[in-house]
């Protein structure tokens, strides 16, 4: 009788037709799946640019047929020209960051588990959810329109009509000026290049796109985390992947109407005339710029780097969020200081927004900003320290359950140390100037950045594929997939480091003009060959993703005896996440191993002292 | 399916120790904080306030980009500054006067009078659009004076700086629409509470947009 009341009263029921549980979800957990997909797709996409560029660097001049037959103008003969080369780096740079590294963290696995974690029924505003993914994936699509505007001349034509800054189909997959965009050249249109018409200005519009979708995510996520944590969830039960996601959040709110400001402006310099980022007296390809004057190029790159920097916190934090929760789960162990672990993921996401400048030390800047800049990037070093050492802690004396999301989220550990320690290197002025535009910087930030995060979302994967699908993921495939990841990424990135010590630059198409750079030669196809089976062994984990859904073994509720609200429920949760019922939360969310319990592991639902039922 | 799932649930308590605990009849859903969930499931007032100081950081954010570029362009030499047309100077009365109106209206609302409510919002709905009609004018000024969108960055910016700022005041606008169209309506209870919870956030957001807008007036008037 309770029950039938409690039903009519509390459940909302979760929809019939396919297009609105399928497609059109207001389900947090649906959103959340779409999030990861459209990162799987997008994946691809970067995932091969970055194996052409290797191909390119290192058999320069080799005719390879199909992409004569895909980019004949950009590849005449099968053979890639160095702006298509340029285009490849942008597309690889633009795609991976947006919609890669910060959807599937972020709008993925946060959409699908913060809500539940927090034991709400969904979020804050389900159709705003809907909506920013749903627009998100329309930025996706516009900037596959950038590749098929460029790269196809029939689709090209259409665009050209559009005017000027429209001129397309030039043959290239996109625009070549890097994931930065830099100004004047991204300010201009056809003049500054191929790929600089039409390919920049669906560049822009794509990314205006993916910032509204990210705003309208965050606001959902601030406000969900504020507003609808059940019964006992006080902020410092939080799990820490709700700060991290929380803190991501804050940082997405604050950095993208910057870039959205940023954009706003530098397509009204291509479409509208102004000159916010065009000088006068502007020399581009032996012509002078008219009608043009009083902007500054320099004003880009501080919009730019004041979303940018941000924006390479919003790409890692959840997964540190992730990291420190499996492994303390896989560990057996609380979180080593889990106060310190919160303050330090806000400190890192707070001073983010102070150090831009260190993306521009070669601009010209002021010695005394420089040096600002550079002790506030150093000083990120010490919250980061303090995670690292308390991932360290975590470890230190446990039995560990080498999982395969543990051995993520331990490679997670390793590629963070690895990466952020050349943050000190090139958070220093002096080093900078040597190290700026090297392949230095690249190892770096791929590590740092891209690759950490990617292990952290692997990590998540694995641990919460159970959860999502009811069905575990094959752990051999998954230990075959970290091993041959774990190395090939290190065999890739690790000889950037001395490429960029030698002084290679970043960017460039080819090196076979530079005497200086004759003796890498051997690295380079060290690191091809590494790319090239470290992108191929993805395909075990797209593998065992798919068939895992369908065959795996069924996964029990809380099939890795942890401690969250989301192992509570069943495996996949239902559609209102708790049944109408509401969660009750008494603890902190890391309480293994505690001495005197029946067990090693005491979940956040169960009441202090006493047996179920006591109260 | 889900039926399914949840009675498998209430009839499996032994998931987690002490889970999960059979709900009452007066059991909430989730939602909201600890001090509500002792009767039904509340309305919460803070969702509209906290979501509505969520979004005005974002637009604040946007602004202080623009206003930043503003304020560094205009410390280039090729910077040529235009004059104020004076549609601008009538349109900033505009929207300070609708913010009277609008703190009226929720005066109104307090108090319950709903008819009065009414008479104070449409007026400031009737300000609203005054002052878009108003910014047009300026724009017609502006262009009459010989100034367009291209051109040197602070011609640009009357432009970019009142369109933007327009684009936010409609969204003000359609939220007041809203209210109105609910304005003439005695409710009481959580009906009533929501409605003056909604009539606070969209107050809050005409004034930012008021300030706003007298700030971005300010700097093109008096920062060149």
């Amino acid at each position: 009788m309770a029950e039938a009341i409690h039903e009519e009263v509390h459940r909302h029921p979760a929809p019939t037709g396919f297009i609105r549980k399928y497609i059109f979800s207001i389900d947090h957990k649906v959103i959340g799946i779409q999030y990861i997909l459209l990162a799987l797709t997008a994946v691809v996409v970067g995932l091969v640019m970055s194996v052409l560029m290797r191909l390119n660097l290192s058999w320069p001049g080799t005719n390879w047929p199909i992409m004569g037959t895909l980019f004949p103008t950009g590849a005449p003969g099968g053979i890639m020209s160095p702006e298509f080369y340029l285009s490849l780096v942008t597309m690889h740079g633009t795609i991976m960051v947006f919609f890669v590294l910060t959807t599937a963290p972020q709008g993925g696995f946060g959409n699908y588990f913060l809500p539940i974690q927090i034991g709400a029924d969904d979020m804050a505003f389900p159709f705003l959810n809907m909506m920013s993914f749903w627009v998100t994936f329309v930025g996706f699509v516009v900037l596959l329109l950038a590749i098929f505007a460029e790269g196809n001349l029939t689709i090209g034509s259409w665009f050209s009509k559009l005017g000027e800054s429209f001129a397309a189909g030039s043959g290239t997959v996109g625009p070549i000026g890097g994931w930065t965009g830099y100004a004047p050249l991204s300010a201009l249109g056809k003049i500054a290049g191929p790929g600089q018409g039409a390919g920049v200005n669906l560049w822009i519009i794509s990314i205006a796109i993916f910032c509204v979708g990210s705003l309208l995510g965050a606001l959902n996520f601030i406000t969900t985390l504020l507003n609808m944590r059940t019964r006992g969830m006080t902020l410092m039960r939080m799990p820490l992947t709700c700060w991290a996601w929380f803190t991501t959040a804050v940082l997405a709110l604050l950095s993208f109407p910057v870039l959205l400001g940023g954009g706003i402006l530098l397509l009204l310099d291509r479409v509208a005339g102004t000159s916010f980022f065009i000088p006068g007296g502007l020399y581009v390809s032996g012509s002078l710029v008219p009608l043009h004057n009083g902007g500054s190029p320099l004003l880009w790159q501080h919009l730019f780097w004041f979303f940018g920097h941000p924006e390479v916190y919003i790409a890692i934090l959840p997964g540190m969020g992730a990291t420190s929760h499996i492994l303390s789960t896989f560990a057996r162990k609380p979180i080593f200081g889990y106060r310190a672990m919160v303050f330090a993921i806000f400190a890192i996401g707070m001073l983010g927004f102070f150090v831009w400048g260190h993306h521009m030390f070669i601009s010209g800047m002021s010695p005394y900003s420089a040096v600002a800049f550079s002790v506030l990037t150093l000083s990120i070093g010490v919250p980061s320290a303090i995670k690292t050492f308390n991932w360290l802690g975590t470890l230190w004396g446990a039995k560990i359950r080498f999982t395969t999301p543990m051995l993520f989220a331990i490679g997670f550990v390793s590629l963070f140390v690895a990466g952020g320690i050349t943050g000190l290197v090139l958070g220093q002025t002096s080093l900078d100037f040597f190290f700026h535009d090297t392949y230095f910087v690249t190892a770096h930030f791929h590590l740092v950045m891209g690759v950490a995060s990617i292990f952290g979302m692997f990590a998540a994967t694995y641990f919460w594929f159970p959860k999502m699908f009811g069905r575990m993921m094959s752990e051999s495939l998954g230990k075959f997939h970290f091993w041959v990841t774990f190395i090939g990424v290190y065999a890739i990135f690790v000889p950037f480091h001395a490429m960029g010590m030698v002084g290679m630059p970043r960017r460039y198409a080819q090196f076979g003009e530079y005497e200086f750079l004759k003796n890498t030669h051997g690295l380079v196809l060290f690191v091809t060959v590494a790319a090239i089976i470290t992108a191929v062994v993805q395909l075990v984990f797209y593998f065992n993703f798919f068939w895992s859904m369908f065959k795996g073994k069924k996964a029990g509720d809380n099939p890795w005896e942890a401690t969250t609200l989301e192992w509570n429920i069943p495996s996949p949760p239902p559609h209102d996440n708790f049944a109408g019922i509401v969660p009750e939360v008494y603890r902190g969310p890391y309480e293994f191993a505690v001495p005197g319990a029946a067990k090693d592991y005491i979940m956040q639902s169960e009441p202090e002292g006493g047996p179920v039922g006591a109260h | 399916m889900a039926t399914v799932t949840s009675t498998k649930t209430a009839a499996k308590p032994g998931v987690g120790p002490g889970w999960p605990k059979p709900p009452g009849q007066n059991g909430s859903n989730g939602n909201g904080r600890s001090r509500r969930f002792r009767g039904r499931r509340k309305f919460s007032k803070d969702t509209y306030r906290i979501v509505v100081w969520i979004l005005l950081a974002a637009i604040l954010m946007m602004f202080v980009a623009l206003a930043s570029s503003y304020i560094v362009l205009s410390g280039n030499p090729e910077w040529q500054p235009v004059r104020m047309p004076r549609a601008f100077m009538f349109s900033t009365g505009l929207i300070l006067a609708s913010s009277v109106t609008m703190t009226a209206a929720r005066r109104q609302l307090e108090q319950g009078l709903s008819k009065k409510y009414q008479g104070w919002l449409l007026l400031t709905l009737l300000l609203g659009f005054a002052f878009l009609a108003c910014q047009l004018k300026g724009w017609k000024q502006l262009v009459s004076a010989g100034v367009f969108i291209s051109g040197n960055p602070h011609s640009s910016f009357y432009f970019l700086f009142t369109g933007a700022h327009g684009i936010h005041l409609l969204g003000g606008l359609t939220a007041l629409g809203f209210l109105a169209a609910r304005s003439g309506r005695v409710l009481s209870g959580e009906a009533s509470e929501k409605r003056s919870a909604a009539a606070d956030a969209v107050a809050l957001y005409w004034h930012f947009m008021d300030g706003l807008w007298v700030c971005l007036f300010l700097l093109l008037w008096l920062w060149k």
